[in-house]
């Protein structure tokens, strides 16, 4: 039986060294780069002569700066594409010398890849058909409404945890340890995706909102099932303590545990690989959230319950805290 | 007997699951399956319905054709709207604008359509992308500014009304070109007339002495569409705000026996018929009234628009053009493919590990499957990138149901117990868990949809309603489904092989315990009942 319990220490230490850096990152402003849906940008539309596909265009974007590009298809090789505000090219003047702007420097690149362009009326022309400084699609104002919801959300679930396991002592206690490792998915995923930010430009968008509500149902549902599984082997009276009941049930869990998060990576895995570039960001996310929510359900939520029950807290203190007092008097000792 | 009602519960599941196939089979079928085989087209199917709207039990056939897919999935309709100050020069477009888009929005939600974009594009324009819907409707759902006006006819103090004669009937301003006006009899008036009546805008005192126009300013905005209980027609009803119920209330009383019609920007509102809607008032009503005659579409269009409120300054259509999706076509179309082959893997996964009853269970995500995509089109549901997470989401907890089935199954049957006692061992143990983390992730969803309703988080609201059908299925799969399956296959040679079901029983028993097993009933496999 493989000893869980007893190296609980190690699992936070672990978790922290996920955690530090992502909160770190937080703190430098920006902490999280928003996308185009939430800023604004430009949007215009291209022409062009040639048959071009999508994925092409794309990609092509993407080696002009523009990863962000949004490309919908509006026609036959007729795209409506949308990116972050190009820079100098409001001032743009038609003719005359000025320094290239941003849709200067993407107009030419495009030709270059992919011949001329055509106007509304179908004329061989170098311009794009509109061009236009765009608003956000989406008011910021739903990451906070988002907020609201999650917050609320957890504050049911420790209600409905607390009441599911009042069989057990202590209940609102296994409400909180969920809810605590709730968080640090949570916070390990934005965290991670604060450095992605700043790293490689992943921007935030309303699909890596959706992620993390995934990543919240799979936590809770993963801490349950866990949670459910101590519950009934403290009724058979399983193990010597609370500890070694907690290791049992991990050991009895840990397959199913894995195996549906494997089951579950085995799909993202499989859509990052194979599917299409504009969801990649997003399966990231519930990527590095199950693999997280799977950590925290074995490592952390359970082991939580174990830390308090064990008094770890009071004996941390017990042993930092009276060296720098005066000394603990011996007779209590034992 | 058990047997009979496993063998009924089968059924049950083989038609569901063929029905739920033949509903969800695509209209599109190269877009989701590979196109090296000659797909037939999904025609959807037709069934009767019963909706009750305002009291009133309409039946009716519903129609569920191509699934809904967001605008992120499959795109829709791009309308660029440009602010048409010539009416309304001395407005602040920067702000009209930010209130139209508002308005707007509330119109689309209103309307049923998730998930729409509306972004400012330059100093004086909207644009405006909507999934799935009619270019013509988005147009009059969008583009129309919504002034609704109460009206009445020019008339005497003998209540006589002017039409006009020989001539045509203009409403702004109103008056009579080319003809002459005269002044007839109430009674006199028919069909014909009526078209020639001069209708002026209607006029009263309001609580602060000033004289305004009658409008749809002064309705709440409450306004809702119920069928006529005796003729099922639909009525739209409106209430009027305290600013407003003595303004209809003087109107009212003057027009006692005379007729009032109803004006939509400048034109009067006409009915089924296209007759102009301009009932005769019989009573003085101050607070309450109806609209009856429209057909029901235009009167949920006309109800949606009242409530959002009319447009700030007119908005002009400069551009309509159909856009595909905003993750673009071919990235959808290949993840979808992608999906597919990884829901393959999972089953094979599941087969390779957990046995004959991982093979079991892969037909039973099979059914669970189609089964929810069945009720999202029949629903419909909408269907975005969030509702598709909130969907793979919950084909992992119906997995996750069932393996936590099996581990409990396998557990009991390496403790010794016979193969019947152990699936029903494993069921019993395992379910305490399941349902407690499948409600604790309904009442999440719960609290999403209602946060996501509250403040307009759309998103949030589609991904909770997607996920809370799909755990209420998982639940009716991992119970209903497998455990039938399991309880039919008990009977048949497949459960002679314990091999099949467990693979290192052999190990944890030694040989000796599996080898009897062979030909004889398995409930004797190993005499650990207890």
């Amino acid at each position: 039986m493989f000893d869980f319990v007893g190296r609980r220490n190690w699992y936070y230490l672990l978790s922290l060294l996920v955690l530090v850096p992502g909160l770190i990152s937080l703190v430098i402003p920006p902490s999280l780069k928003p996308g185009i849906e939430f800023t604004g940008g430009t949007t215009f539309t291209v022409r062009f002569a040639q048959t071009v596909h999508q994925d092409a265009l794309r990609s092509a974007l993407s080696q002009l700066g523009h990863p962000e590009a949004v490309v919908q298809r509006t026609g036959e090789s007729k795209f409506l594409v949308r990116t972050r505000e190009l820079k100098g090219a409001a001032a743009a003047p038609e003719v005359g010398p000025a320094p290239p702007s941003e849709r200067d420097t993407i107009e030419a690149g495009l030709q270059q890849r992919f011949g001329d362009f055509l106007d509304n009326e179908g004329k061989v022309s170098n311009r794009f058909i509109d061009f236009y400084i765009v608003s956000g699609t989406v008011s910021e104002e739903i990451g906070r409404n988002a907020g609201f919801a999650v917050i609320a959300a957890s504050v049911a679930i420790l209600l409905y945890i607390s009441w599911a396991f009042r069989a057990v002592p202590k209940p609102f206690l296994w409400g909180s340890a969920a809810i605590v490792a709730l968080l640090h998915d949570v916070v390990l995923v934005v965290g991670v995706f604060s450095i992605f930010g700043k790293v490689f430009g992943i921007e935030i968008n309303t699909m890596f909102l959706t992620g993390l509500l995934t990543v919240m149902g799979f936590s809770v549902h993963d801490d349950i099932v866990v949670f459910d599984r101590i519950r009934e082997n403290l009724r058979r009276g399983e193990g010597r303590d609370f500890p070694e009941c907690v290791n049992v049930s991990l050991n009895q869990t840990v397959a199913r545990s894995v195996n549906t998060s494997f089951t579950v990576v085995l799909v993202l895995v499989a859509m990052l690989l194979m599917g299409g570039v504009t969801i990649r960001d997003f399966l990231l996310v519930l990527l590095i959230g199950i693999i997280a929510g799977t950590y925290s359900s074995i490592f952390i939520a359970s082991q939580l319950l174990v830390t308090w029950e064990e008094r770890d807290i009071q004996r941390l203190f017990r042993r930092f805290l009276p060296r720098r007092r005066r000394p603990a008097p011996v007779e209590t000792e034992g | 007997m058990r047997g009979w009602r496993n063998r009924i519960l089968l059924g049950v599941i083989v038609v569901l699951t063929v029905l739920s196939v033949v509903t969800v089979w695509p209209s599109e079928p190269y877009r989701y399956l590979p196109s090296f085989i000659p797909w037939p087209e999904g025609k959807g199917i037709k069934f009767p319905w019963i909706q009750i709207e305002g009291g009133a039990i309409l039946g009716h056939m519903k129609e569920a054709r191509a699934m809904r897919l967001g605008l992120d999935l499959r795109g829709g309709t791009r309308l660029v709207l440009e602010a048409d100050t010539s009416q309304a020069p001395d407005v602040n477009v920067d702000q009209a604008l930010d209130t139209a888009a508002g308005i707007i929005e509330r119109r689309v939600n209103a309307f049923g359509v998730a998930e729409s974009e509306i972004q400012r594009q330059g100093s004086d324009r909207l644009a405006v992308q909507l999934p799935g819907i009619d270019p013509e409707k988005a147009r009059e759902l969008v583009g129309r500014t919504a002034v609704l006006e109460f009206r009445e006819p020019k008339f005497d103090e003998n209540k006589n009304i002017t039409i006009c004669q020989g001539g045509t009937v203009t409403y702004d301003p109103p008056g009579c070109e080319g003809g002459q006006e005269v002044a007839v009899p109430r009674e006199s008036i028919t069909g014909q007339t009526e078209e020639s009546i001069i209708w002026v805008p209607a006029q009263a005192v309001g609580n602060d002495g000033l004289e305004k126009n009658l409008t749809g300013r002064f309705l709440k905005p409450n306004t809702f569409v119920s069928g006529n209980p005796t003729t099922g027609l639909p009525i739209l009803n409106f209430e009027m705000t305290s600013e407003g119920s003595p303004l209809l209330e003087q109107v009212t009383d003057r027009l006692l026996g005379l007729p009032m019609a109803f004006f939509l920007d400048g034109e009067p509102i006409r009915g089924n018929d296209n007759s102009i809607i301009a009932p005769t008032v019989r009573a003085v009503i101050s607070d309450k009234g109806i609209i009856e005659g429209l057909s029901a579409d235009d009167a949920r269009l006309l109800s949606i628009q009242l409530n959002g409120g009319a447009l700030p300054v007119p908005l002009r259509v400069l551009q309509q053009e159909e856009v595909d999706a905003t993750l673009g076509e071919d990235s959808v179309q290949k993840s979808v493919i992608a999906g597919e082959m990884a829901l393959l893997i999972v089953m094979l996964f599941m087969t390779s590990f957990y046995r004959l009853p991982g093979a079991l269970a892969s037909l039973a995500l099979f059914v669970y499957t189609s089964i929810v995509l069945a009720i999202f089109k029949v629903w419909p549901v909408t269907l975005t990138l969030a509702g598709i997470a909130a969907f793979v989401l919950s084909v992992g907890m119906a997995v996750d149901a069932n393996i936590l089935i099996f581990e409990r199954t396998k557990e009991e049957l390496r403790s010794g117990r016979s193969l019947v006692a152990a699936i029903e061992a494993g069921f019993s143990r395992a379910w305490p868990s399941i349902r407690d983390s499948n409600v604790s992730t309904l009442i999440t969803c719960a609290i999403l949809y209602w946060f996501g309703d509250q403040f307009g988080a759309s998103l949030v609201k589609g991904f909770a309603f997607t996920l809370a059908i799909g755990v209420l299925v998982s639940m009716f799969s991992a119970i209903m489904v497998t455990r039938t399956f399991l309880r039919l296959t008990i009977g048949t040679p497949l459960a002679r092989h314990l091999g099949w079901w467990v693979a290192d029983l052999a190990e944890v028993r030694g040989p000796a315990a599996v080898t009897p097993a062979r030909g004889m009933p398995p409930q004797s496999a190993s005499g650990g009942e207890e």
